[in-house]
């Protein structure tokens, strides 16, 4: 029987010090991320959910959903911002830029489209595209963080494509139950999981 | 080289404090991905050599363990830090 081949200083020292970089990203990343801002973010989407769905007038329904992200990114960042403090970090650290840089693009992107595609009228594909994009964004920007991160974007994303293949008059119940349901339910998680 | 950080678990707990200041039991647990009893033991033997402190309390009715990095810890880590860089250095001029 062969004895395990011993492994050269060097490439311990390395790994040693990959591993520490790999904790310390990690680290930085997940308690960013708010749980309960995840939970208050879901109890507010599903207020504008019954709100967006008693209006008549198209253009109306997409200012509330419009009100609602304003809000929802208000709430992210408070709550972010409380959990910064609470743990004497700082947002704007590196794992905070690294998120902030990841979960922009995307939303931006959105945010770009939705003004295009509203002003066409084709205000059809926005639940879908909405959650799409939303969905990439805390995929790459949780890409680094605990698993249950990625894994809710991949649910907002899955949900996207549903809503962009399911009736148009079915879309506001797919913002309700993607940024309303799933956010409450992965707020919970974290929330208890990971501390606040 | 401090073999007391030098064990994986420990030297998580330790680059994990450092990075983002105090952390909950639960969070360490997760974060490394290992058992309550891992976290348990190798927080224990940091405790006692100075390199962290642990508070016990509760948030609401449910119990709550948080450990934080001293300066001691972070000094440790620092020269652990110098130490893997001196043995890649020198291994590079070789």
């Amino acid at each position: 029987m062969s004895s395990p081949r011993p492994v050269a200083i060097s490439d311990h020292a390395l790994e040693q010090l990959q591993y520490i970089r790999d904790t310390m990203e990690r680290t930085g990343s997940f308690t960013a991320v708010p749980g309960w801002g995840g939970v208050a973010m879901g109890a507010s989407a599903l207020v504008a959910a019954v709100i967006a769905a008693r209006q008549t007038d198209v253009r109306m329904w997409g200012i509330v959903w419009m009100f609602e992200v304003v809000l929802a990114l208000a709430i992210g960042t408070a709550f972010i911002l409380r959990k910064t403090r609470r743990g004497d970090r700082s947002m704007f650290a590196a794992p905070g830029r690294q998120f902030f840089l990841s979960f922009s693009p995307p939303v931006a992107a959105g945010g770009v489209l939705s003004w295009i595609l509203y002003s066409q009228g084709a205000w059809a594909v926005l639940p879908g595209m909405w959650l799409m994009l939303y969905g990439a964004g805390v995929v790459t920007a949780g890409a680094f963080s605990v698993r249950v991160v990625p894994i809710m974007g991949l649910c907002f994303m899955g949900l996207g494509a549903m809503a962009l293949a399911c009736p148009a008059a079915w879309g506001n119940w797919f913002l309700a139950f993607g940024f309303g349901v799933l956010h409450v339910v992965f707020g919970l998680i974290i929330a208890r999981r990971y501390g606040g | 080289m401090d073999r007391l950080i030098h064990e994986k678990v420990r030297l998580g707990i330790v680059s994990a404090l450092a990075a983002s200041g105090p952390l909950t039991f639960v969070e360490l647990r997760s974060l490394l991905a290992t058992t309550d009893g891992n976290v348990s033991v190798h927080a224990r033997k940091l405790e006692e050599a100075g390199y962290i402190t642990c508070t016990k309390g509760y948030e609401g009715r449910v119990p709550r363990t948080e450990y934080a990095l001293t300066a001691d810890g972070r000094a440790a880590l620092e020269k652990y830090l110098d130490h893997l860089g001196a043995i890649l250095g020198a291994l590079r001029k070789k």
